[in-house]
């Protein structure tokens, strides 16, 4: 079996499919977060609604993914895009809102309540004291949560290739249908590689967006 | 000045309800620290939160240099007045500058005004600027984040503080420490002031005046000194403790006790005979010796018997002079710790002011005990 070769042989479709992979999952990652990130923050006001909130993304992220490509399939196909991309990225967007919400809500939850009592006592409106107290101290927690569902995603794009989404996945299935071993396994080192990259980038911007009055803190505990 | 007229606060409704604060009046005149006491549960922190509306009033009306606080708005409210809590509450992702200058910045201050701010505030706090400026929460000691906190409250120069136990956090030692500090920060600043504790020992040292609640009632307002001499009930008898007799020394001064005009001076040319005649003659155990209105030291009988030295080298030395300020306390301390019944008071000169015995100490013990409020004895 000789994946390198075929890797070598192939080197600018490689490309162009990571390159694919890598858009479809960043522009779902970038909605989720338009989305999930202030959804996690709003429903902190409301305990019930929090609860019923993420009950439901927990619902979302048990569905398997063709099953949820199926489901909508006739929604968008409304819009005309029942197929490829639209779908595809909607459905990475479903996916991610568990993480993404629940480790927002987690996050700013966390926030030791001495802080905001202090935040309001001294007069910040509450924009502020999210601005400059409970975002700053909840981010590490809300990347983890990208982070998550980063990953997750590309696992799950892969899978998009037969809606037609492309990407990586496109190996993959093409190499099953044709029976060629090394398509196949060429298609899930690169996924595998690409998922390993982002988590350690992930990890990375974790570590350099945290407060440093925080780093210094977690030093001091250990 | 803050007037609490009528203030109500009920928690929850129907069965359910709790009523926090119940029917509260009295006034905070300006430049004053009253200090707001009782168990936890009585209602102090409540109060205290209505204040600045952090909880909002059930009946009644809070009116803050004539102007009713529900006319203000509640974000410009708060900014407007100072407010410390016992967790301190600094964010750990600010420096001790970013802390400090969170209401100055709100205020929209420009940077210049407010870095001289920060220095000057750390400066007055004993905080060293330059090793602390640029320092986070996390590395500072309890006692420091404290002090931090008070500076963040004084920040934008508030006429109003509120603050709930604001040194509750710290070790006994440093707490003493810091409350020395913020009495003299405050006798120059001269805020007006409303400070939650509900250790007594606190109340006394910091409020000008006090105010003990019980189950959300005012049960007396006054001095400090009023309250433990005159405690206005059981209650408050029981809560100032059987020992408040020994509360009261600690803020009475010996200027308070002390006897200006002493019949027990001898000048220092008396000659040993002499004086020992005269200490027989008013069946006095102690005299004073003077020289030129300077005191130099006491004798007593034993002292003069069989000796004809002039007693200015026989008197022996005080201890300790005292100064009119010390508290008696302090005065007793002394006393006991060199089992001597009498000592003197001098002014600022060192010349004598007076003399203080045990036996005057203990009259306004006496004093004390003999109010109304009676405890078991």
């Amino acid at each position: 079996m000789d994946v390198w070769q075929f890797l070598a042989d192939n080197k600018k479709r490689c490309l162009a499919l990571t390159w694919e992979h890598i858009w479809i999952v960043s522009l779902a990652l970038f909605i989720a977060i338009l989305i999930g990130v202030p959804i996690g923050i709003v429903i902190t006001r409301n305990k019930k609604v929090a609860q019923s909130v993420i009950n439901t993304a927990n619902v979302l992220i048990t569905i398997p993914s063709i099953a949820l490509f199926g489901i909508l399939l006739p929604i968008l196909s409304l819009i005309g895009h029942g197929l490829g991309k639209v779908p595809a990225i909607t459905a990475l967007v479903l996916y991610s809102q568990l993480p993404i919400i629940r480790n927002t809500y987690t996050a700013i939850q966390n926030v030791p309540s001495e802080l905001v009592e202090a935040g309001r006592g001294l007069g910040m409106s509450r924009w502020r004291r999210l601005k400059e107290v409970e975002i700053p101290l909840a981010i590490p927690v809300i990347i983890a949560g990208l982070r998550t569902a980063a990953v997750m995603n590309i696992g799950i794009a892969a899978i998009a290739a037969y809606i037609g989404a492309g990407g990586l996945g496109v190996f993959i299935q093409e190499g099953i249908s044709r029976v060629h071993q090394e398509m196949i396994v060429a298609g899930a080192i690169l996924v595998s590689l690409l998922a390993i990259l982002v988590d350690g980038t992930m990890a990375l911007l974790e570590r350099l967006i945290t407060p440093k009055g925080v780093k210094i803190g977690r030093k001091q505990n250990q | 000045m803050i007037q609490y007229e009528n203030v109500t606060k009920i928690f929850g409704s129907g069965d359910k309800s709790v009523t926090a604060v119940d029917n509260v009046n009295f006034e905070v005149e300006k430049g004053e620290l009253v200090t707001l006491l009782g168990p936890s549960g009585c209602g102090k922190t409540t109060l205290l939160r209505l204040t600045n509306r952090l909880l909002s009033l059930t009946q009644g009306k809070i009116i803050v240099d004539d102007q009713n606080i529900m006319d203000i708005n509640r974000v410009k409210l708060r900014q407007s007045m100072g407010y410390a809590i016992q967790e301190v509450g600094l964010f750990p992702n600010k420096t001790i500058y970013g802390n400090i200058a969170i209401v100055p910045r709100l205020l929209k201050w420009d940077e210049d005004r407010i870095r001289d701010r920060v220095d000057e505030l750390l400066t007055m706090l004993q905080l060293e600027p330059d090793t602390f400026r640029d320092r986070y929460p996390v590395e500072l000691s309890g006692g420091q984040q404290q002090r931090i906190g008070v500076a963040r409250c004084l920040a934008a120069d508030p006429k109003i503080l509120l603050m709930d136990e604001p040194f509750g956090a710290i070790d006994p030692i440093n707490r003493v420490e810091i409350q020395d500090e913020f009495l003299r920060v405050q006798g120059k600043l001269k805020k007006t002031i409303i400070f939650v504790t509900h250790d007594l020992q606190e109340a006394i040292k910091m409020g000008d005046k006090i105010a003990i609640f019980q189950e959300g009632q005012l049960i007396q307002y006054d001095t400090p000194e009023t309250i433990l001499t005159n405690p206005k009930n059981e209650y408050i008898a029981d809560f100032v403790g059987t020992d408040r007799g020994l509360k009261v020394l600690g803020l009475r001064k010996a200027k308070d006790v002390m006897v200006e005009n002493p019949a027990n001076l001898i000048q220092a040319s008396t000659k040993a005979s002499d004086a020992l005649k005269f200490l027989q003659d008013k069946k006095l155990e102690h005299g004073t010796v003077v020289e030129k209105e300077k005191p130099i030291g006491y004798l007593t009988s034993a002292n003069l018997e069989e000796t004809e030295a002039p007693i200015k080298e026989i008197a022996e030395a005080y201890p300790k002079l005292i100064t009119p300020y010390d508290n008696l306390k302090d005065v007793m301390s002394v006393m006991l710790m060199y089992d001597i019944r009498v000592l003197c008071v001098v002014d600022e000169d060192n010349n004598m002011a007076g003399t203080i015995s045990l036996e005057d100490i203990q009259k306004s013990i006496m004093k004390i005990y003999s109010g109304t409020g009676e405890d078991k004895h």
